[in-house]
């Protein structure tokens, strides 16, 4: 499947990523060779088959309900660009 | 037929509400539901935002077994499935109090589906709302949008909590209904102890879904989603703003448009949420941090073995055990701290299940609401109002005393029996002296006598209050009619 | 000294031939002096690497030293490192001072290993060439004008030139292996499960496994038996005992079933390396193994199955990256939008940039099932071919790469030919198996890699296996000359 520079900008939006408009072409090519390799997919019977999201087969362990984690929001926040009264900033959020 | 001509009543014969709710319910755990950062609430912000709650590189989930526990608990008071196998998923938006970019829920596989909880309608009768399901799933951090020069302050302390977030079908027909739900959730989760069921610390909130159709049509109407509604009185304001203004659109010609809206409780009305416009695209998978849930039936029979005695039985136990009517062992059973006051009482009394009823709404809860406060603050416990309403039982005061004795218990003055005994609040029985009072009230009032005499049976009322004036009150009001009776009769 | 093995080096610290703080020192000078011929490390740790030098000394001088005290070692920047920058070679972390030490880290540390820095690797491990790097490529040891492969490529480089006795690597897509062949070192990527990825900087969350990148399989067996064990941080850590991986290593291999997938030796393997594996079995033969013809019939999948997982799973870890709470914000955002949008997309390199929006894609709505579903079908397919693979043979044998190390920029411009390149290695990643690289001979100079993959939790018998094949031959021991 070939894609077009409008669905390269909207895959773009929905992750978020800022591109140069001079870099959409190359993106649409790049990501359509890509789809087309991946497209190899669609020719094999796969109906019986169960997907598998794991490579081993074991359940979640559980944790017991303990407060392990003491305060480092010192240390933390030194990692982040912009934080007033110990609250990260962000642009203003409109509801 | 437009809006403008309509009236209410016309409105609602005309269409049919159909509402559903998500209720929200963060899990009574002391640690995150991914992490082991504090979930106490009222900490300085981000002071209990671990590197796993902030998402940092490299750090990686593992579940807090108290919130499968808490899942499961609730998945079989609702007479649910439990799911052997559940499958935690990402959903994936951008939001600055999402700090993964993913909320851990749960999609396709829930742990629990299929379970139903009966409410009861204002006209006496009951119905059953269907709980498609209830999963598990992280709490996002707030945004605080209080001004830092044009900016928003984030604060993620609230991230990772542990959320139950409880489906219902869209089988509620009005906001009371959809209250009645909510409230009957609320007792059930904080039965279960698994939910602190506070509202205004965000706790228990809840997403109504809202549609309105032509009566008799069976396709639903389209739905807007209104975002949380953290109180009850929230719920059904919103729900009933937001029912008139799609039945107003539509009646004008317009078209409700799928969407997430806000309650302005200042407004008293709803709005779309500009946050929200685009249509969202959450690309749910699972979520490979993660294993599979599986739970074993020795696991879930271990769950079951914890489960409290549950409001309905109870109810029907207080309505059997105790001869109540349906209305009060409602009341009695509705939270269960009173549920348990009220057996305390009974307990403490040794029986006399109605009196104590009428005394545990009556008075006690007249004098917890009026104070505005919640049953476990109260000042006079259990104990403490059985053992007065033992002194009305053993006859060592009346009702009427007792509720001056209950008046000094709540403003601390000590014991019932220590102020009956300070105050000299002790009945009167002794029958000779009784007389002795009633021979006074007699003489020291002729007229009233000969009237009394001459027909006018109205006086007797008269002569009671009198010597009731007469002994302050602490004659015992049986002994008084019945010697008075003689009296006059002679 | 810079050719002493892992336990060379440890007899000599305990034998009190060298101390560690000179072995240490050693090897920070030729960093020094070395280090920007490959530009295979992002960050020198040298005040850290002679604190911990001088503490493993007082552990040996003390009598509580193991044998991995007092020896340094380079971490892949993909680890956290309490303290020092962990920049994933990205722009994004290029300022991000991890507050917190990956399991590994902390584990090979406790053993007194000694951090002299940080590896150069693939921007968030998203490559097979180096070349990725916000911090520029690596180049070859054996040739400055060809990849080392990627992206361990720092580790690989720095390992070949003795820059370090030794390095972590994570793999995903072949990570470990492919580098590890294209330098001519040993790697090894463990079971899936097998290490902790705590701390370990996400690519693809159900395909990333940590493994030594070392000179020779006993120097892997005793650097894995440091860093494999259950972590409960971990959810996908496996709680099962770790073996003794070097008390197997003298194994005789007499009656060896080695399994050669057909899949493995068809047109597209370059004809001198399919020579060169061709040799290091008769060479196994030789030991008494036995070859034994197999087909994994699903292997030309792996590379379009893997190219929807990692994708996806990285779309989804990676949004994180976000500009708020660490790493790389936008100057000015003029809103939300603007900060998210522009944090990342100049954080973000190219390649990146396009696998988050290739599993974006993959997993949005109306593609999820075609893709995504599709992918995790093809996966079990994959994995049962090995199952039935395994009931045969004990390990299975190919070469780890179709071809020697490729010229700097030779792929950079085409993803799909980059991608082919991990053709024989992703497979194993799809099943979450052990896998091993081991120097196997040259091409015109360059390194040829023979790839050895084993059942589920057999790092042992891999090892093992490795280890007789390098008691004799000497691939292992030679070096690229110094410029």
């Amino acid at each position: 499947m070939s894609l077009e520079k409008d669905d390269v900008e909207k895959i773009a939006h929905l992750a978020r990523l800022s591109i140069d408009d001079a870099d959409v072409p190359g993106y649409v090519e790049n990501l359509s060779n890509i789809l087309r390799l991946v497209e190899q997919m669609a020719g094999v019977d796969t109906d019986d088959v169960v997907p598998m999201a794991h490579p081993i087969e074991a359940s979640q362990r559980l944790r017991e309900d303990e407060v392990t984690e003491v305060d480092q929001r010192e240390r933390f926040q030194r990692l982040a660009p912009a934080v007033e009264n110990g609250l990260y900033l962000v642009p203003k959020v409109i509801e | 037929m437009t809006g403008k001509q309509s009236a209410r009543g016309f409105i609602d014969m005309q269409w049919e509400v159909v509402i559903g709710l998500e209720i929200h319910a963060q899990l009574a755990c002391k640690s995150k539901i991914f992490s082991g950062a504090s979930t106490a609430y009222g900490a300085l912000p981000n002071t209990q935002a671990c590197a796993v709650d902030l998402g940092l590189p490299g750090v990686l989930p593992v579940l807090n077994r108290q919130a499968v526990v808490m899942a499961a608990k609730f998945g079989l008071a609702v007479g649910a499935t439990v799911a052997r196998r559940s499958v935690f998923a990402r959903k994936n938006y951008f939001y600055p109090d999402l700090p993964k970019g993913y909320q851990i829920s749960q999609y396709e596989l829930p742990i629990v589906e299929h379970g139903s909880l009966e409410i009861e309608l204002e006209d006496g009768g009951s119905k059953t709302i269907g709980i498609t399901r209830a999963h598990l799933e992280e709490d996002a951090g707030k945004s605080l949008h209080e001004d830092f020069h044009g900016m928003t302050g984030i604060d993620l302390n609230r991230a990772g909590t542990p959320l139950l977030e409880i489906v219902s079908e869209p089988d509620m027909r009005s906001a009371r209904e959809a209250v009645a739900y909510m409230k009957k959730i609320h007792a059930l989760v904080r039965y279960l102890e698994i939910c602190d069921g506070n509202m205004q610390e965000g706790s228990f909130r809840c997403d109504a879904n809202v549609s309105v159709r032509p009566k008799g049509e069976s396709a639903f109407g389209t739905r807007t989603e209104i975002k949380n509604l953290n109180s009850f009185r929230f719920v059904e304001r919103a729900i009933e703003y937001e029912v008139e203004r799609q039945i107003h659109l539509i009646e004008s010609g317009g078209e409700v448009v799928q969407e997430t809206r806000l309650y302005d409780a200042d407004k008293g009305e709803t709005r779309s949420m500009r946050s929200k416009e685009e249509a969202m695209d959450y690309r749910y998978f699972p979520d490979p941090d993660l294993l599979p849930l599986e739970l074993d039936e020795a696991f879930i029979e271990s769950v079951r073995q914890t489960l409290p005695e549950l409001p309905d039985a109870k109810k029907a136990r207080f309505m059997s055990e105790f001869g109540l009517s349906a209305y009060d062992a409602g009341v009695l059973t509705a939270s269960r701290e009173l549920a348990d006051y009220y057996e305390t009482v009974v307990a403490t009394v040794g029986g006399e299940p109605k009196l104590c009823a009428n005394w545990v709404m009556g008075e006690l809860l007249g004098a917890v609401n009026k104070a505005g406060l919640e049953l476990p603050q109260c000042p006079v416990n259990a104990h403490q109002l059985g053992g007065l309403i033992l002194r009305i039982v053993d006859n060592t005061i009346s009702g009427k005393i007792a509720k001056a004795v209950f008046e000094a218990m709540w403003a601390g003055e000590g014991e019932a029996d220590a102020i009956i005994e300070a105050k000299g609040l002790k009945q009167v029985t002794d029958s000779a002296a009784i007389e002795k009072i009633i021979d006074q009230v007699l003489a020291d009032n002729p007229r009233q006598l000969e009237q009394y005499r001459a027909g006018k049976d109205k006086l007797f009322g008269f002569f009671v209050g009198q010597v009731m004036k007469a002994t302050q009150g602490k004659a015992n009001p049986q002994q008084v009619n019945q010697i008075l009776r003689q009296k006059l009769q002679g | 000294m810079f050719e002493k093995t892992l336990s060379e080096l440890s007899q000599a610290l305990h034998a009190k031939k060298i101390s560690s703080v000179e072995l240490t020192q050693a090897y920070l000078d030729r960093i020094e002096r070395l280090g920007e011929q490959s530009n295979s490390f992002i960050t020198v740790t040298v005040e850290q690497a002679l604190v911990q030098a001088r503490a493993a000394d007082q552990r040996i001088a003390a009598g509580e030293a193991g044998p991995l005290t007092g020896i340094p070692l380079a971490h892949k920047d993909i680890f956290c490192t309490d303290g020092v920058r962990t920049s994933c070679a990205s722009r994004m972390l290029d300022n991000f001072i991890a507050p917190y030490d990956a399991t590994v880290v902390e584990r090979l540390a406790a053993a007194g290993m000694v951090m002299l820095g940080k590896t150069n690797m693939d921007e968030f491990a998203m490559g097979s060439s180096n070349e990725t790097s916000y911090y520029g490529p690596v180049r070859n040891p054996w040739d400055p004008e060809r990849v080392p492969g990627g992206s361990s490529g720092g580790s690989a480089a720095a390992v070949a030139a003795r820059l370090t006795p030794a390095a972590t690597g994570t793999d995903t897509g072949g990570s470990i292996r492919q580098p590890a062949a294209l330098c001519g070192i040993t790697g090894l990527k463990p079971t899936y499960g097998r290490v902790s990825r705590y701390g370990m900087i996400a690519f693809a969350s159900s395909l990333d496994q940590a493994g030594p990148m070392t000179r020779s399989a006993e120097d892997a067996a005793l650097l894995l038996q440091a860093m494999a064990g259950f972590d409960p941080r971990d959810s996908t850590s496996i709680d099962r005992p770790v073996p003794d991986y070097r008390a197997s290593l003298e194994h005789s291999l007499a009656g060896l079933k080695i399994g050669l997938p057909r899949e493995y030796f068809d047109q597209g393997l370059d004809a001198a390396t399919a020579a060169v594996i061709e040799a290091a079995l008769d060479q196994y033969r030789r030991l008494g193994a036995e070859t034994v013809d197999i087909s994994l019939p699903n292997s030309g999948l792996s590379v379009p199955a893997y190219y929807v997982i990692a994708p996806s799973e990285c779309s989804s870890n990676l949004s994180r990256y976000d500009g708020v709470r660490f790493g790389y914000r936008c100057e000015a955002p003029r809103d939300l939008e603007d900060l998210y949008k522009r944090s990342r997309g100049e954080g973000f390199g190219a390649e990146v940039k396009r696998r988050i929006m290739v599993g974006t894609y993959a997993l949005s709505a109306g593609y999820y099932d075609a893709y995504y579903i599709k992918a995790q079908k093809i996966r079990q397919l994959i994995s049962a071919d090995f199952r039935r693979a395994f009931e045969q043979v004990d390990v299975i044998m190919g070469p780890a790469t179709p071809s020697t190390a490729f010229r700097l920029g030779e792929k950079t411009d085409d993803p799909v030919s980059m991608y082919l390149s991990d053709i024989y290695t992703i497979a194993v990643n799809l099943a979450g198996l052990p896998g091993m690289s081991i120097p196997a001979g040259f091409v015109d100079g360059l390194p040829v890699g023979l790839q050895l993959i084993g059942g589920y939790f057999q790092e042992a018998r891999l090892l093992n296996v490795a280890h007789q094949y390098q008691q004799v031959t000497d691939w292992h021991r030679r070096a690229p000359g110094e410029a």
